[in-house]
């Protein structure tokens, strides 16, 4: 069993696979999570996906099954400083409702109870008793080592020059170490699973952009970390950091992922703006970095997770840049199509390629999903 | 520069298109810093018709100086610094070719830091131009440019020993610029840790300064600088250790009182009952000096470990041209070797030929100048000599210092990839430990897992000791560990100061937490199942910021 990329998505599919007793190994072109996983705002909130439940069950269970910290904390709250803020706020409400979870709406004087570094521009405040957040870079790693303690097996810096294929089954990939043979291949390599997926002719439409965050000094802890607000989101991490992101995006062509280090920009002090605006109390705080990295993104902006018809071995996945959170959930889903052929826990039938069919072959003009004109240095 | 976006494209409203930077002001030729480099470039570039702007941080805010940035300052600012008047009196008597350039007619700027060096490259080409971030005590500002000459000098590679934490310890460079620049070194007894040739030039400064070296402290078992500067120290009254390491500096709450030197056999380890006390007040952090590249490598330059040049600096051409074409590096941050510290007319010399080139890349035409000459001499091996410190210094001693002092994380912390103290971790059992070690460690890696290198000084005092310290773990030569990446803003800057730089009209009308795709949010009871198909957003409200 070969599963191509290590970023969460594939890692938590080679863990999901190895505690059934599978014999993986896990390829990866760069380093653990170099890619979109390792470059989040660590959010564990996704109510509007199919795997949410399964999410939602399986974060405050990670540290053990793992048996490396994951720092997930739970809750989540929102702060509104604008009218058409508490709108979007009102429309989680009502989902969350279909579920039956609590929301408890705040005053401001209760934002600020909560949320001492709020300000007096708070108009409301939502406190969500769901989802969560964890350490991006610590969950990879705690995948990987359990992996490895499960005869799981990883190659970093190991690119997959080309797989090979006896008519519609994959029998192996090769490396630059030579060709490794499997019975089953898992792609679940962010931006280049596409590319990835059509050496066996299956399409799946993708374009990737980029997007940066930044993170101040540490801060005495909040009681929740998981603080989003002024079109911002991210967390406190259990350091005391603030690490937040937000704002434009920006498409870049797939060829230059490879071969630039995602840049952030003057991007960053537009973010620090807002998160002085949204704790007012600690905008003296320091920004002490900040970064981007490259994401992946299907048409519709949901995830891909499915087995191609065409082929009688082998999965695709990408969660389409929202993927950490989910990614406990996203392993065990991969995990049953690859054993089971089916997902045993949901209905992820919006993940299938099949939707995109009847896709416009210059979909990406019509979104206008376009890298801008530039100098070509 | 920058081709307008074609108005017959249609681009994703949601995404950077259309809402450039706000540039607050532009010029031809940006020079970061006003060392001699800078300076010297600063007057060949001027009186050609272009518009020159030198930049230069001094005088520092007193609370960055605090922050360990961007030198190791360990507390001995003097009282001097708070008055940033005198200070500015200070440098300019300090750098008379301040003022020529101000009379060349370039635009000089003191008390600004640059923080970043953002040029418009493929995946960042919504900015327009090349643009550097500048900040002075309270703005924050977004300046274009064309070329630009970075001579941002050099800083000191910290070293952990038992008690380096207090203040006092701090770098040699550091402490010469505290006394020459400000005028304000609070340092009457000094013992200087390390022995290179840059790190006696320095001490040899602080002599005329009025500060006494009482000792210098080698762990090689001669010292291989120059050897009449050495001379020179030692006829001041410099004891000179070689064969031995600071076992442990000693304080009070005003800093450091003395230390105690301790004699290491050849695998660095201490000999016991040989240990010499030493009385002082300060302690010079001397064992190596560090280009300061931190600008240029994230602005994304090419660099490598050339032990010729003291480490890893920026590859440059003959005509100081950094991989990227329209930034070239010169002085101390394209690398020190012992005739470039003994004498400031090679730093000079390479500014002027960065100036050349930055003249010709405009359409000027200057006579070319010599090219600046190349290392020579003897090379050390540096990666050896870092190593050697680590090991004797950090490794072997008794109490675990902190490496990383802002996270407080040890060498075996670092060593063992260990999850931060704060989360009191203990492993399950010895296979749970067992699986964390890697065998092709990363600085960039230990940095995520252990948070050495993440506090508010930036890494500037650990950096190259975590990378010593992989590398002797693993086995491996320094100079075979990847350089950890530096993130923009170089510089601490708090969010209300990098907020001033404004959004856009543009960027504000669009501005959404995520993508600002309404599908990617449709709860997945209302997917029914429809063939996703291409579309643009519709209706007039763009679709709001989607928390989480």
């Amino acid at each position: 069993m070969i599963v191509v990329g290590a970023g969460v998505t594939g890692l938590s599919a080679a863990w999901w696979l190895a505690r059934d007793g599978v014999d993986v190994l896990v390829l990866e072109a760069g380093l653990i999570g170099w890619g979109a996983s390792g470059r989040n705002g660590g959010g564990c909130s996704h109510h509007h996906s199919p795997l949410f439940v399964e999410e939602q069950r399986l974060w405050p269970l990670m540290d053990e099954l793992l048996g490396y910290p994951t720092e997930y904390r739970p809750d989540r709250i929102s702060i509104d400083l604008t009218e058409h803020q508490v709108s979007i706020d009102e429309k989680v409400v009502d989902e969350a409702a279909w579920y039956g979870l609590r929301v408890d709406r705040l005053d401001p004087q209760q934002v600020r109870d909560v949320v001492p570094i709020a300000g007096d521009n708070v108009l409301a405040g939502y406190y969500y008793h769901f989802g969560g957040h964890a350490n991006p870079h610590r969950t990879l790693q705690a995948y990987a080592w359990a992996l490895k303690n499960l005869g799981g097996r990883l190659l970093e810096h190991s690119p997959v020059l080309s797989i090979e294929r006896q008519g519609n089954r994959v029998t192996g990939v090769r490396t630059a170490q030579g060709l490794i043979s499997c019975d089953q291949l898992v792609i679940a390599a962010g931006p280049h699973t596409g590319e990835l997926a059509a050496q066996l002719g299956v399409e799946i439409p993708l374009v990737t952009a980029r997007a940066e965050m930044i993170v101040t000094e540490p801060l005495p802890l909040l009681e929740v970390g998981g603080v989003d607000g002024n079109g911002l989101y991210g967390r406190q991490t259990l350091r005391g950091n603030l690490a937040y992101g937000g704002g434009p995006h920006e498409w870049v062509d797939l060829r230059d992922v490879s071969r630039n280090r995602a840049q952030s920009t003057p991007l960053q002090c537009n973010i620090a703006r807002r998160l002085a605006e949204l704790f007012p109390k600690v905008a003296h705080k320091r920004v002490i970095r900040s970064w981007a990295g490259f994401i992946e993104n299907t048409p519709d902006g949901r995830p891909v997770i499915d087995r191609p018809a065409a082929l009688d071995n082998v999965t695709v996945a990408t969660m389409s840049g929202v993927g950490f959170g989910l990614s406990p959930a996203s392993g065990h889903a991969i995990r049953d199509l690859v054993v089971d052929g089916r997902c045993s826990f949901a209905d992820i039938s919006s993940f299938s390629l099949s939707r995109f069919a009847a896709l416009e072959a210059d979909w990406q003009n019509i979104q206008g999903w376009l890298p801008l004109p530039s100098p070509g240095v | 520069m920058t081709k307008p976006l074609d108005p017959d494209t249609y681009y994703d409203p949601a995404s950077v298109a259309g809402k450039a930077p706000p540039v607050s002001d532009e010029t031809d030729i940006l020079i970061v810093g006003a060392g001699p480099a800078g300076l010297a470039a600063a007057l060949a570039a001027a009186g050609h018709g272009l518009r020159v702007t030198l930049v230069d941080e001094n005088p520092l805010p007193l609370e960055t100086m605090g922050e360990e940035v961007p030198l190791h300052f360990g507390g001995r600012m003097g009282a001097a610094v708070a008055n940033r008047n005198s200070v500015l009196q200070t440098l300019l008597d300090a750098r008379p070719q301040i003022a020529e350039a101000l009379d060349a007619g370039v635009d000089v700027r003191l008390g600004t830091a640059v923080w970043g060096l953002f040029p418009q490259q493929r995946t960042t080409a919504w900015i327009e131009g090349s643009i550097a971030g500048l900040a002075d005590e309270d703005k924050a500002s977004l300046l274009r440019f064309r070329q630009v000459i970075v001579a941002a000098g050099r800083r000191d590679m910290g070293l952990a020993f038992d008690g380096w934490h207090h203040p006092g310890v701090m770098g040699v460079s550091a402490a010469h610029r505290l006394a020459t620049v400000y005028d304000a070194l609070e340092c009457k007894r000094a013992v200087l840790l390390g022995s290179d040739t840059q790190a006696l030039v320095s001490a040899h400064a602080l002599i005329a300064k009025g500060v006494q070296i009482v000792a210098i402290v080698e762990q090689a078992d001669r010292v291989s600088a120059d050897p009449a500067l050495l001379d020179l120290l030692v006829a001041q009254g410099a004891q000179v250790l070689s064969g031995h390491v600071i076992g442990e500096a000693r304080a009070d709450a005003r800093g450091v009182q003395g230390i105690t030197a301790v004699a290491i056999d050849g695998a660095g380890r201490p000999l016991p009952g040989v240990a010499t006390e030493i009385e002082c007040d300060t302690v010079l952090l001397g064992v190596a000096a560090i280009a300061a590249i931190e600008l240029v490598e994230a602005a994304g330059c090419r660099t490598s470990f050339q032990a010729g040049r003291g480490g890893h600096v920026p590859d440059i051409d003959r005509a100081q041209r950094s991989s990227l074409p329209f930034i070239l590096v010169a002085g101390d941050c394209a690398g020190t070797w012992t005739a470039k510290s003994l004498d400031d007319a090679i730093a000079r010399h390479e500014g002027r030929v960065a100036a050349h080139t930055a003249l010709a890349a405009l359409g000027v035409v200057t006579p070319p100048p010599e090219p600046a000459p190349l290392p020579d001499g003897p090379v050390f091996d540096v990666a050896a000599i870092r190593a050697a410190w680590v090991r004797a210094s950090t490794v072997h001693a008794r109490n675990e210092p902190y490496v990383c002092l802002c996270e407080e994380v040890t060498a075996s912390e670092i060593i063992g990839q260990q999850p931060p103290r704060y989360l009191q971790w203990t492993p399950a059992d010895a296979a749970v430990q067992s699986a964390m070690t890697s065998s092709l460690p990363n600085p960039d890696v230990t940095k995520r897992l252990t948070r050495a290198c993440m506090g508010p000084c930036q890494g500037r005092r650990c950096r190259e000791q975590v990378a010593t310290l992989l590398g002797i773990s693993a086995g491996l030569s320094v100079d075979g560990i990847a350089l950890a990446s530096f993130r923009p803003p170089v510089r601490p800057l708090s969010m209300r100061q990098l907020g001033q730089v404004e959004e856009t009209p543009q960027m504000f009308g669009h501005w959404d937490a995520w993508f600002d795709m309404p599908s990617q949010w449709t709860p997945f009871w209302l997917c029914t199942g429809q063939q996703t198909v291409a579309r643009r957003p519709t209706g007039t409200t763009h679709t709001p910021p989607v928390e989480g």
